[in-house]
């Protein structure tokens, strides 16, 4: 039980009350831009989206290629680990169902891979079914740099260190292997529903 | 790059306020007892958790302002004026109250003698904060490895740890003022400013940079256009775009 913080009232309730904002969360208007390094800023000539690992044959598509790719445009809500959710956010990019398409796998886990470093780790199954997608437009401009550009990956029914920024590529693995913060003692998961937020949660 | 295991679970914690410390006019120095507080690593933050009398609570992280060598846990918070928690923790808390806190969080933002140097850390406003804790230990560790910061701040009146800092090998610069007697820099910490007071990028500093999303972006893109390499930058940016 949580003693009385004296004299503390709070705000901002209402969209905590309709269920929106997960436990621990408060909702922000800004778009705050949280990375572990530098803004990569490379040239889109050497960009490629890569899906390797256990898989027959990988497949790599350059920056025109991918883009030639059916799209789609979704508006879902964020919630990052650092308390922040966002409301009703808007992004058009290549479902990953249409990146994996019939592709034959025993994986069940993939290591998404980042320019710069950066990888995060998911269950196979949570990017399936219409639960992902690499976006290159915000809110139908191009995605800014800081915010992932030229692409990011967009799971948003995890917490967003999940939808790793300046995304090339996803690993199809069949072990889990920790990511970069999930080795940092963020958890493995990152249910924000369930506030999985550090390791143990 | 290095793997730091923290896998033991975090729990809330009970913190008493043992001092609250005003550092500038929008900034206060939370100082904290907390029992079975687990020693932190120079550079981790701490989630806040508050809770009003119908049982709403709100959480907020902060860096860690004190050294884990220090007596005590302290927490420096900026006032944001159209904030929940940063209005609460700077005006209406006093000593003997109760916070709960759960942490340290973050293993990538920190410094430790092993990691080497140098080390050459860049804060803009209240992220000096973090920077102060690695200061703070590496003086504590009597670590033999340089280590320098460059801050900047609005004014004169919005440097943080001021007198504190003239301990250390600091370059500070001011945005928006040049007062008078000023012996510091003015304007933004920019190419220039780095490749004067910087360590060389062939010395291959270890870099941490702390502040808000424009300064940090700035920052790190002027570095890297200096020869500097971005795995040896780590990042830490708050407030909006």
């Amino acid at each position: 039980m949580s003693p009385v913080s004296r004299g503390f009232r709070g705000r901002r309730r209402e969209h905590v009350e309709a269920g929106r904002v997960p436990p621990g969360n408060y909702l922000t208007p800004d778009f705050p831009v949280l990375s572990a390094g530098p803004t990569p800023h490379d040239a889109i000539e050497r960009w490629s989206f890569e899906i390797r690992g256990e898989v027959d044959e990988p497949r790599s598509w350059t920056w025109e290629q991918f883009t030639a790719l059916p799209s789609e445009s979704v508006t879902v809500d964020i919630h990052c680990v650092t308390k922040w959710s966002k409301l009703d956010t808007s992004w058009t990019g290549v479902s990953l169902d249409t990146l994996l398409g019939d592709i034959d796998t025993s994986a069940e886990y993939v290591l998404a891979f980042s320019d710069g470093g950066y990888t995060t780790n998911l269950p196979l199954e949570d990017i399936r079914d219409g639960k992902a997608w690499v976006a290159y437009e915000y809110d139908g401009k191009p995605l800014e740099p800081e915010h992932g550009g030229p692409a990011r990956l967009l799971v948003p029914h995890l917490y967003f260190w999940k939808s790793a920024k300046w995304v090339r590529g996803i690993e199809l693995r069949v072990d889990d292997q920790p990511g970069f913060w999930e080795t940092y003692g963020y958890h493995n998961y990152g249910d924000p529903w369930k506030e999985q937020r550090y390791a143990g949660d | 790059m290095e793997r730091a295991a923290l896998r033991r679970r975090l729990t809330w914690q009970f913190a008493r306020v043992v001092e609250v410390v005003t550092e500038t006019a929008r900034t206060k120095t939370v100082v904290l007892e907390a029992a079975d507080w687990p020693c932190q690593l120079a550079g981790q933050h701490v989630d806040v958790r508050l809770t009003a009398e119908d049982g709403y609570q709100a959480q907020r992280s902060y860096s860690i302002a004190s050294a884990p060598e220090d007596e005590h846990l302290a927490l420096t918070v900026e006032r944001l004026d159209d904030g929940e928690v940063s209005p609460y923790l700077t005006e209406t808390l006093r000593p003997g109250d109760e916070l709960e806190l759960r942490g340290p969080i973050g293993g990538y933002f920190v410094w430790r003698e092993s990691l080497g140097g140098p080390l050459l850390l860049v804060g803009g406003g209240s992220g000096v904060v973090p920077l102060r804790a690695i200061l703070r230990h590496h003086r504590a560790s009597a670590s033999e490895i340089p280590a320098r910061l460059l801050y900047s701040a609005r004014t004169r009146a919005d440097l943080i740890y001021h007198a504190e800092l003239a301990d250390y090998d600091t370059t500070l610069t001011l945005t928006r003022e040049q007062p008078r007697g000023w012996s510091g820099r003015t304007g933004r910490i920019d190419r220039d400013l780095l490749s004067e007071a910087a360590w060389p990028p062939d010395q291959r500093p270890l870099i941490y940079l702390c502040g808000p999303t424009g300064f940090v972006e700035g920052v790190a893109d002027a570095l890297v256009s200096l020869g500097h390499e971005p795995s040896r930058i780590r990042a830490e940016r708050f407030g909006p775009t």
